[in-house]
């Protein structure tokens, strides 16, 4: 099962990816009010 | 805009070049070629699935010939339905959602014509290609070494057009849609990158880079994560934006619908090996993949009641909007089979449900209930609006194209259920000398009731679709072409 040498760090490195992307949008202020941001998408057509 | 005008008209470019006039517009070309394209592909695509439903049922419908034959035309409609109704519908909603939220113009307007223009080409090569026999073998990812690299150079063009728009935004926030949308995009592109590495032998002919078992997991990596990102991930950022946009109400959680995608994003990369289970795969390798399809449950599940609470307080507006029951019944559909998923992958269930007709109507409770309802109801939204028309052409169609396509999905998965069990307790049936106590064929004879019920089913909802059909010709005849001036950003978020 060599294929596991090339799978499990890929996908490990996929995950920190995913932890790297939400560090990201955390420490960017993305969800820092998130409950408006749900309303305006709303409005965007007009 | 018929499908012949599509291949006369100009490419759109003539306005995209005169930045100061149009900046302020939306750049729909490829949206609305992308959008009637997926209802063409829609209709041939789950035509071919009636086909090869009615030669399992019916062999004599094989005529004795090659190209014609089920093992060519199954992988013909698997393509056809994911990559070509499925693929058109996620790359058409994901160019107007993502100028729609950043509320700004799609960039780089070359490479989004190029984009719709190159994938109608894969899909072409696909049709020619496959009954041919030109096959690398590996499902869903039949297609050979020079058709995966065309592939692979349109996505990464389909890549700088999405991020560079979702780089381009006006505000600083990214709406969710986006997100799944992005982790879609990146995914496939690996998932394609790796699984597909082969030899090329000939011009139409590869060997796999990787051998036996080692081959399997690679491709069921990649087969599960198709299901994981093109066909979850891509249609909830589609469901994210047109359920709110549709019921006129913002989603029922924002904080839960964040939560849902990092969770679903994380672990769906992790359960792959339960479509492996009992083979050669190391036994700790398939009880990981049964874990975390466990595990798998909740963020689904988190993301399905979201998008069904959107509506609490709006219920009564299901009573005469088809296009939103639509994606409300795809919604109840994703919960359904998000729950069978993980169920099936529980070993003890896999021994039975493995290999039968059970996992065909598992495939289809997902595909034509979740997938193919919520991608209906988003291009019965965008249609209209792309056309400059008020509303479809008619909203009783809408109407009957729901209740035919919703019978058809029932019939489908039930008589797969059916049959499936069935299957399964035939095939382990002993008698007390350890002898078996049913012939495989005896299992195939009981069968075909159930397979002549899933061709009425399936005959159903291509019924629908060839409404929806009618329905978007009738919509768009006529009419110019529209494209929608941006919204001015509110102060707030500018």
């Amino acid at each position: 099962m060599d294929i596991l040498f090339v799978l499990v760090p890929l996908s490990v490195l996929m995950a920190l990816c995913v932890l790297g992307g939400l560090w990201w949008a955390v420490y960017r202020g993305q969800f820092e009010d998130i409950e408006d941001e749900g309303r305006r998408i709303l409005e965007d057509d007009q | 805009m018929s499908v012949s005008n599509i291949a006369s008209a100009n490419l759109g470019l003539v306005e995209a070049e005169s930045e100061s006039l149009s900046s302020s517009f939306y750049d729909d070309y490829a949206v609305r070629n992308f959008t009637i394209m997926a209802v063409v592909w829609g209709v041939v695509g789950m035509m071919m699935g009636v086909i090869i439903a009615s030669q399992l049922a019916f062999p004599a419908l094989n005529f004795d010939t090659a190209w014609f034959s089920f093992g060519r035309l199954r992988p013909l409609h698997t393509n056809l339905v994911v990559f070509a109704f499925g693929g058109c519908t996620l790359l058409g909603t994901s160019f107007y959602i993502v100028q729609r939220t950043g509320q700004t113009r799609l960039r780089f307007p070359l490479l989004s014509r190029m984009v719709f223009w190159g994938y109608q080409a894969i899909i072409l090569a696909a049709i020619i290609s496959l009954p041919l026999g030109y096959t690398s073998g590996k499902e869903y990812a039949e297609l050979e070494w020079p058709i995966d690299i065309l592939l692979l150079i349109i996505w990464l063009m389909y890549a700088t057009v999405f991020f560079g728009t979702v780089a381009a935004r006006k505000m600083k926030h990214i709406y969710v849609a986006n997100w799944f949308y992005g982790a879609f995009i990146i995914v496939i592109a690996i998932l394609h990158l790796v699984n597909s590495m082969e030899v090329p032998a000939e011009l139409m002919k590869s060997y796999s880079a990787y051998a036996g078992v080692q081959d399997a997991m690679i491709q069921w990596w990649y087969g599960h994560n198709v299901v994981g990102f093109f066909l979850t991930a891509g249609f909830l950022g589609m469901m994210y934006y047109f359920v709110p946009k549709q019921a006129g109400r913002p989603v029922y959680s924002y904080r839960l619908s964040i939560v849902h995608f990092w969770g679903l994003i994380f672990t769906y990369m992790w359960a792959g090996s339960h479509h492996l289970h009992y083979t050669a795969l190391p036994d700790w390798t398939q009880s990981v993949g049964m874990v975390l399809s466990l595990i798998l449950l909740a963020p689904s599940w988190g993301g399905m009641i979201n998008g069904m609470m959107t509506m609490s307080g709006a219920w009564h507006k299901l009573r005469d909007d088809p296009i939103l029951r639509f994606m409300i019944v795809s919604l109840s559909f994703y919960g359904m089979s998000t729950f069978e998923g993980p169920m099936m992958a529980i070993k003890t269930v896999n021994a039975l449900s493995h290999y039968t007709d059970w996992t065909i109507g598992h495939v289809h409770s997902g595909a034509l209930g979740w997938v193919g309802f919520i991608a209906m109801g988003s291009i019965y939204y965008l249609i209209p609006r792309l056309s400059g028309k008020k509303a479809m052409w008619s909203t009783q169609l809408i109407e009957w194209h729901f209740w035919v396509a919703t019978i058809g999905v029932v019939l489908y998965i039930a008589s797969m259920w059916i049959a499936g069990v069935m299957q399964g307790l035939m095939w382990r049936a002993v008698n007390s000398d350890g002898t078996l106590t049913y012939t495989f064929v005896e299992g195939v004879k009981a069968t075909y009731p159930y397979y002549v019920v899933r061709v009425t089913g399936g005959a159903l909802y291509l019924i629908g679709m060839l409404m929806m059909a009618l329905n978007v010709f009738k919509t768009v005849q006529g009419g110019g072409v529209v494209d929608a001036r941006i919204a001015a950003p509110s102060p707030a978020h500018a």
